[in-house]
């Protein structure tokens, strides 16, 4: 195994993604981490436990010791793992870490930092419920408390989702006009701990090496002069410049990420995906959610009910064109999620012109499954 | 070692600003110069924001003109005064968060293993006693536990100074300063043994009126970290403005600290240090 893997020909992403001959495995959503991994020519990976995320990082670790990544080590807590992963990454490597729930929340002070700094982290989200009372079951209210730290954020409907974008979210990151960290969110348990086919590259093959020298920002490695400051210019004075220089670096990592709409379209076929998207009644749903609505629409095809459905996979940049221009002139847009805040309706409802027909419905937490029984009621309901 | 890495492109030697220029044509990369050499050369640190009689600048200054290898060191700072005037260092620094400079540099130094493994590439966090002694504690003890090959300085003025004087766990027993009306209730922290236990192989204590002393430990400690393992500076910053005291009294107050033992000098050498220090201080 270890032979094979320090033998792995370096291929072009188009290569590993699209040409490459695929092969059908029955895995967990946490093993198609270590696939993806695999394959990404990964520098370094630091991890820390949490559940529902724990399982993806001991299999990295596990094809760290087989020779596929070249450093690896268990950090102190999830504050020092991203602070870690942000040195490695300012150092010039390709990195990748995972965590969820309370571990990112712990960390939240770095995300805004990473994507203030250019750093094309890749960071796995398992999303789980949030304290109190205290839960690890699946939830995804941490989703919408990372919307706006700058990072772009792509949701996992499938673990295929999760080998796929985890994968591509490296060169999506690393294009010196984004240069920016990209979170993949996927539902804890739903997809971390269950099986499914999932088809992948064979594992003799890897990306190309990350070329720090094509940073927008120069790398900290006293090689590249002149002498930098990360971030620069350090605008902490109370003066005109300090804010002109902050508010212009803080629009450009927002321009970074609209950029990126180019690079995910190529990669990922689009910032959503669209099911008879002319029904008069949509469902726009993005993580398990949308396998929830695929359900609910079935039952409700069987009843002569006619609704599309909307599978949001990039949640920054927001496809904020195409979900005005899909919901126009429709009866209703239906949100489902599993969360309390309804953070994605909040999304939907801020870029739909009669926002009164997007319905935040319907919504369950704190780890219970969504009964697709739920999402059609509402589609009866609308369809009257 | 690369020497060349701050020449100036071919036909750019004219627009370049003068500073810049001074760095090229006479600043320390390279040239092996030190503490004695101050005031001959262009320093790495020029026109900071700091307060007059800043212990703090002092001993910056002071460990700036110590590095061994300028020219190969990233320097990770964190919040506090000291990072007021990192912008002002000529060499390569990172500011990230409060307290995290010891995981940042963790990152750091694994990273420039994987993509220099024939080069030298000093690493050195640097933090006051606010981010080192308590709200990134954590972080720094795990990177001695975990043996990571970076020195650490701390740079103690023992009190947070840039929030306008707070008590610190650093700060003396009984001081009074803010958030500590009553007088700090508990003892300064022992930092420089709490090194030692928790592994590194190198842990001092100094005072920026030693410069000769200050400029062997910063050597020793850099170049130890370098083979063997985590080192610790500890130094003490007299802070005039949050302490009350005039700037120009700063190096008195230092030897007064010196002289009531509230300020010790303290050196611990594990036994592979020593042997190393005897070779490489012997060679020189």
């Amino acid at each position: 195994m270890s032979d094979k893997a320090i033998q792995q020909k370096i291929v072009e992403p188009e290569e590993l993604f699209f040409k490459a001959k695929r092969e059908k495995q029955f895995i967990t959503g946490s093993e198609a981490v270590k696939e993806s991994i695999k394959r990404a020519n990964v520098d370094m990976a630091i991890s820390y436990p949490i559940t529902p995320q724990s399982e993806s990082m001991h299999l990295v670790g596990d094809i760290y010791a087989q020779g596929y990544v070249k450093d690896y080590y268990r950090g102190e807590n999830e504050l020092g793992v991203m602070s870690a992963v942000a040195g490695a990454s300012m150092g010039g490597v390709r990195v990748f870490t995972a965590t969820g729930g309370q571990g990112a929340l712990r960390a939240f002070e770095m995300f805004p930092t990473w994507a203030g700094a250019r750093l094309p982290i890749v960071c796995a989200f398992f999303c789980r419920g949030l304290n109190s009372p205290l839960t690890i079951q699946p939830d995804t209210i941490e989703i919408g408390l990372l919307l706006d730290t700058g990072m772009i954020i792509l949701h996992a409907e499938t673990a295929q989702d999760l080998y796929d974008m985890i994968l591509k979210a490296f060169i999506i990151a690393e294009e010196p006009d984004v240069h920016l960290p990209v979170a993949v969110f996927a539902d804890g348990f739903f997809v971390t701990h269950t099986r499914e086919m999932v088809e992948i590259a064979p594992e003799d093959i890897k990306l190309p090496p990350y070329n720090p020298y094509k940073s927008p920002v120069p790398v900290m490695d006293m090689e590249t002069p002149p002498v930098r400051q990360m971030r620069d210019p350090f605008v902490m004075k109370s003066n005109y410049v300090s804010y002109a220089c902050h508010a212009s670096w803080q629009q450009e990592v927002r321009a970074a990420a609209e950029r990126a709409r180019k690079h995910i379209n190529k990669y990922l076929g689009g910032l959503l995906e669209t099911e008879n998207e002319d029904a008069e009644i949509l469902i726009m749903a993005s993580g398990t959610a949308v396998s929830q609505s695929r359900a609910a629409i079935i039952r409700a095809e069987a009843e002569g009910l006619k609704v599309g459905l909307v599978k949001l996979k990039s949640l920054r940049p927001f496809p904020k064109d195409e979900i005005k221009a899909l919901a126009k002139g429709k009866k209703a847009v239906i949100v489902p999620e599993f969360n309390i805040t309804g953070w994605l309706a909040r999304e939907i409802k801020s870029v739909v012109e009669d926002n009164s027909k997007v319905i935040g419905a319907p919504r369950v937490f704190g780890g219970m499954t969504m009964p697709p029984e739920l999402i059609l009621e509402e589609i009866r309901r609308r369809s009257k | 070692m690369n020497n060349k890495i701050y020449e100036i492109s071919p036909g750019f030697e004219e627009i370049m600003p003068k500073d810049y220029r001074d760095l090229v044509n006479d600043g320390p990369f390279g040239k092996k110069l030190g503490v004695k050499d101050l005031g001959t050369f262009k320093e790495l640190l020029e026109e900071h924001p700091l307060c007059a009689g800043c212990g703090l600048a002092l001993s910056k200054r002071l460990i700036l003109a110590s590095l061994p290898s300028p020219e190969n060191t990233v320097i990770v700072g964190t919040t506090g005064c000291s990072s007021l005037s990192f912008a002002q260092v000529a060499i390569h620094n990172i500011h990230s968060i409060f307290g995290n400079q010891n995981a940042v540099a963790t990152g750091l130094k694994r990273a420039l293993e994987i993509r220099f493994p024939d080069k030298t590439k000093d690493v050195v966090a640097m933090g006051g006693d606010g981010a080192i002694g308590d709200i990134g504690l954590g972080m720094v003890m795990h990177s001695w536990f975990r043996g990571e090959k970076f020195t650490t300085i701390m740079f103690d003025n023992e009190a947070y100074a840039n929030t306008g004087g707070q008590e610190s766990g650093m700060s003396q027993k009984g001081a009074v300063l803010n958030m500590a009306p009553t007088g700090k209730k508990y003892a300064k922290l022992p930092m420089p043994e709490i090194a030692r236990d928790a592994g590194c192989v190198y842990s001092a204590s100094v005072t920026p009126a030693r410069p000769k002393r200050l400029e062997k430990m910063v050597r020793r400690a850099v170049i130890l970290a370098r083979k063997l393992g985590p080192t610790y500076i500890q130094i003490y910053c007299p802070c005039p403005t949050n302490y009350k005291f005039k700037p120009s009294e700063s190096l008195k107050r230092t030897r007064d600290m010196e002289k009531s033992g509230a300020y010790q000098i303290k050196e611990y050498i594990s036994p592979a240090a020593e042997e190393l220090i005897k070779k490489f201080e012997e060679v020189k």
